[in-house]
This record gives C-alpha cells, structure tokens and sequence, in this order.
C-alpha cells in the first residue's frame, strides 16, 4: 500500500533527553501498519532529535526548534499538528501530561474524536481503551478520516535502537499569543522515573507523615533501585508530591514489582498498578483488598517489616 | 466576570461497576449517580473566586439524559446561581455524547453566555476521557491551563499551577481561558440543608441539543465492553525473609 499516510509520533522529551515512554508509544504507532514519523517539539531539541531518530522503525524524525516551542506549550504545539495534520493517517502521542493537553486540542481542530489511553491495537482503525478506571474495557472503531491516539505507555514494550532516521528540521513556528511560561518546579532525582522503573516502591496513608515517608519508603526504594510512588492520600496529606501518585488520575505503571506499603488498594489506586508483573503489599489489615491483587501479601506493621525487609535485600543482594 | 462550570452525572466513585454479561455495556440501572469529582472541584474553585469578589456569578451547566437536572441542582445546592441543562436522549450503546461532541455543545453556550472563565474537571471517572475542555478551549481559540493546583487571578490574567510529569509548573493565562482541575485544586465544600433548600428555586434552563446546531452522531463505534483480564490473590508470607526468598525466585530482585 504505497499510498497509505503516514502516522506522525509526538515525542515525549525535555529537550536534552528523550523520555523513554516514547520508545513504548513507537510500538503502538508502528502497530498501525504505516511509516512513521516523529515529531520533535522544543527549544534546542537537537539531542532529543537525534535520540529520536535511533529509534528502531521510524521513518524520519521532524524537529521543530525554536522558542515558541519551549516548555512544549500546549497552544503552539497543537497549532504545530494541526498544520502537520493533512499529511498525516493518524496523530499519536503517549499519554503524559503533554500529550493529554495538546492532542485533544489537535482533534477539536481537525473535527476528530480522540480515542485516549490506548492500551491495544486490534487494527488500524480498532482499538482497546480502559473505563471506568480499568474496571471495563472498551473496543472502539474510529470512524474519522484521520485518527488522534494517545498511548498508554505501559501497555506497549518499548521499540528498539540501533537505527540512523533522517532528520527534517521544520520552520513553522506560531508562537502561544495567550498562554505564558512563568515558571517550573521539577524536582531532580537520581532515581528512575516513575513511569519507565523496573521497580516501584509505593507508600500510602499509613506513613503518617512526609518525615516518616522520606525515612521508611526511600530507603527500601534505594536498596532496590526502585522509583518512589504514593497513594492519592499520602500526596494529598503531603508526605510525597503530587507527580508521586499512582491510579486512576495520577501514573499509570506496569513494573516487574511493585511494593505497596500501607495502601488500601482503592480501586482508583489499583487502577494505576494492577498491571505489575509481581505485586507486593505490606498492610497491617488482613482484609485490605490490596491483598486481592497481590502475588505476595505480608500482614503487619510497615514500620516494623520494612527495614526488616531492607537488611533481607541487602543480604540477598551482598 | 461569569464562570461557567461544566458538571457531569457519572456513576459513584465509591461504586465498583460491572460489564454486563453480553458485552453491550457497564450495568447502570439502579446505580448510585454523583457529580463526576473533578467537577465539584470546579464548582467550588469557582465559588471560592465569586467569594473572593472575582467573580459575579457562577453558572452551572450540563449535557444529558433525564436526571441529569438533579446534578446541576447539586452545583446550585454548593452555590452555583443559576443552571443550564442541555437534555440529550437516553445515553446507550450507540449515542453515547462524545467529548468532541459535548464541546461543541459547550461552546454554543459560552458563546450564548459570555463567560470570562470555562472550569471543567480534568477527567470524568467514567469514561476517563481528558479531552473536553481541551477541546472546548480550541474551538473557541482560548488558551488553556490543565490540571490545576492552585489558581490566582490577576489583572485580565489567571496564574495557573499544574500538575505535570515531573513536578509543578506555571502558566499566565490571558483571559478569557479555559482551566481543567486537578485532585490538589482546593477540597470541596458540602452543601448545607438551607442551602438545598434554596437551591430547588434557583433556575435552570433547558435547552435542546439539536437547537444548538451540533451533530450529535458519535464519531467511535463501540464495538465491545468487557472485563479486564482479572488478577487472583496470591499468597500470604510470614516474614521479610521469606518474602525476599520469592521474590529472588520470581526473578524480581
Ligand atoms: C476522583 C478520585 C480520584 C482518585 N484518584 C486516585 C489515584 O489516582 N490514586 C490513588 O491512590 N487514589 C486515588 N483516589 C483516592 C482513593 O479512593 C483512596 O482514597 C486512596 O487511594 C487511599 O489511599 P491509601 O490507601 O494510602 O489510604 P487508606 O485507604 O487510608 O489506607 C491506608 C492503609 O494503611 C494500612 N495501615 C495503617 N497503618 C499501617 C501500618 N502501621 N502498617 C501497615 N499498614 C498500615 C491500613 O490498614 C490501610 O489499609 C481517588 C479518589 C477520587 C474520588
């Protein structure tokens, strides 16, 4: 089919870096069958251009570089696809806080209906989404000409590196009139981001206090080389910030482990985690239904397990 | 300035729903129905900027079946002033309103009503959608700040806090805009007997959804609704050691 569009990929990136949730996105957009290409949005992008382009399967890599797309507003970016739109079969980006803002500003434009969260695709017009906070899932048919897509990342293995895409630097610009970058506040961690670690360590109410988190939590979440995540409660009690939170409406993960640590296991929690490869809960009620979901359930108090558990790992790991 | 704050019917967030047994669906004959929570969220921002002299008033508006009127009454019980209410045929399999659609829906009426402000929630907990009020601030060329956490207004301007990936980040947004709620936003107020009371004479208008000139032919074909593979309760552990013996064994560590 020499005529099929191509799909065009937003990249999720902070310029100097290529964040791996869009190597996952890659396999859903390869998925529909046609060459794809990813486009870069930034303010001194190159690198993250170039991470692009060794991406396995893409076609060309599109850079967009300049200051109207700094800090990847949501008003420039979208008016970006829209422009970008008419060549393309299919707009996709994995759903992150950007691709949540711009892609459905894209659809409006273009009189699309969006299909959010992909979690499968069944065929190029065919897809998988969860509702209801993944306790029902639904398979929609999008009839539009051009489909809008964004990725649940965790569904998808990430796609492969090794290859030397071209690269086509892009002079559309139309900078945000109405929308103004004040400031950001991006805490720098030398742990693995929550949304592409292997492990996951989670803490919920129970800790009592940010004090108490910092000290129980992190620690078993470093002998492990785990990201640190938190229930909605623990966030809104503030023991942990808010990009912390894991379920329904904060980060979808799917890690070979993870570690639930006096969390009830709400269904909006549950929503976030229940595709882990191996769950563990540590709560000391024995009728929490996270222990529905968990592999490996330990009943007793966190406060008492928890370091205990941390000398076992460091045993296991000397 | 007007506010004007979407609300939607959706099923409880405390209710665990279930897949009806031939595909066609999620069982909601005789559930229990609430405000989607992001949008009492929004309700309540609002509120708080009425409060605060901001605002002059705060209209409550929202799309679909009968009983949807008795959301909107909830946002005029927390103190909303007035309603609108865009009755829609029975939601089922096959017209379901759409985000897309409900934007268009919403920006016949902003345009109707003249609104500085458009809060919406973030998400719906039903269908999980996050698009409206992107939508709704495209069509109407706005510019928009999602998932907020804290709101100041200043002069012709809104300074929103968002919640992104990686922490917290800060828009100056000219008005008229388009603000989508997060979790951290503010915490809801309850409404009070008298409030209630009032709030049975407060008016709500109803409006037509073919009168506003929008189609509302769904745009996704649903094909199927079924459960989620489910996971089984594993075992029980008696100690950390023995915990980190399976783990070792799972290949996990
Ligand atoms: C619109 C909406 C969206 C939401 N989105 C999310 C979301 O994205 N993510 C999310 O997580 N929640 C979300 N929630 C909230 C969710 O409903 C729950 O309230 C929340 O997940 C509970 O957090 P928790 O498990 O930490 O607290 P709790 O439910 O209070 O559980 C604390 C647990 O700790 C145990 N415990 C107490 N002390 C100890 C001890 N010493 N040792 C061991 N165990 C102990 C208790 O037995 C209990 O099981 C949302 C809710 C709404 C309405």
């Amino acid at each position: 089919m020499a005529d099929i569009l191509p799909t065009l990929l937003f990249a999720e990136h902070d310029d100097a870096s290529l964040n791996p949730v869009t190597a996952r996105a890659l396999t859903a957009a390869l998925a529909l069958g046609a060459p794809v290409h990813v486009l870069v949005a930034g303010e001194n992008a190159q690198a993250a251009a170039q991470a692009a382009a060794r991406l396995d399967g893409v076609a060309e890599v599109l850079l967009a570089d300049g200051p109207a797309f700094a800090h990847r507003l949501a008003e420039p970016v979208a008016a970006l696809g829209v422009a970008l739109a008419p060549a393309y079969g299919a707009l996709i980006a994995p759903s992150t806080a950007v691709g949540k803002s711009v892609m459905p500003r894209i659809a409006a434009l273009i009189d699309v209906m969006q299909v959010s969260d992909v979690i499968a695709v069944v065929a190029p017009d065919t897809f998988d989404r969860p509702i209801y906070a993944g306790n029902a899932i639904q398979r929609v048919r999008a009839t539009d000409a051009t489909r809008v897509l964004t990725i649940r990342t965790a569904a998808f293995a990430a796609a492969g590196e090794g290859n030397a895409a071209p690269l086509r630097t892009l002079d559309l610009a139309e900078p945000s009139a109405h929308s103004h970058f004040v400031g950001e506040d991006i805490a720098a961690s030398a742990r693995p981001e929550l949304t592409a670690a292997r492990i996951i360590v989670s803490g919920g109410r129970a800790l009592g206090s940010a004090e108490k988190f910092h000290e129980i939590v992190e620690p078993l979440a470093d002998a492990l080389g785990a990201a640190v995540g938190a229930s909605r409660a623990a966030v809104d009690a503030g023991y942990a910030p808010n990009d912390w939170q894991v379920g329904q409406t904060g980060k979808v993960v799917a890690p070979d482990l993870y570690v639930a640590l006096g969390i009830s296991g709400a269904i909006q929690h549950l929503a976030g985690m229940k595709d882990s490869k191996v769950i563990v809960a540590i709560n000391k009620d024995e009728d929490a239904p996270i222990f529905q979901v968990a592999d490996y359930g330990l009943v007793g108090d966190l406060f008492e397990i928890v370091p205990e558990l941390k000398a076992e790992i460091a045993k296991a790991k000397a | 300035m007007k506010i004007l704050v979407p609300v939607k019917r959706v099923v409880d967030y405390n209710v665990k729903i279930r897949v009806k047994a031939d595909g066609s669906g999620v069982e909601l004959a005789n559930i229990k129905m609430s405000m989607n929570p992001f949008d009492e969220i929004a309700v309540e921002e609002a509120l708080r900027l009425r409060e605060a002299g901001t605002a002059s008033e705060v209209i409550a508006v929202s799309i679909g079946p009968a009983k949807t009127d008795e959301t909107i009454r909830t946002a005029l019980a927390m103190g909303a002033d007035r309603g609108i209410w865009v009755k829609t045929e029975e939601a089922g399999q096959g017209n379901t309103v759409e985000p897309l659609t409900v934007a268009k829906l919403l920006k016949a009426i902003v345009e109707a009503e003249g609104p500085s402000l458009v809060i919406l929630g973030k998400q719906a907990i039903d269908d999980d959608s996050n698009q409206t009020g992107q939508m709704l601030a495209a069509l109407l060329g706005w510019p928009q700040a999602t998932f907020a956490s804290k709101v100041v207004v200043g002069d012709g301007t809104l300074d929103v806090t968002r919640e992104i990936d990686g922490g917290l980040q800060t828009l100056r947004l000219d008005l008229p805009a388009v603000l989508t709620t997060d979790l951290r936003l503010n915490e809801p107020r309850y409404a009070s007997l008298p409030n209630i009371m009032k709030a049975k004479k407060k008016p709500i208008e109803q409006k037509n959804a073919a009168e506003l000139g929008v189609d509302l032919a769904p745009r996704l074909e649903i094909l199927s609704t079924t459960e989620p593979s489910g996971r089984t309760a594993g075992i029980k552990v008696a100690s950390a050691a023995e915990l980190v013996g399976h783990l070792k064994q799972a290949g996990v560590l």
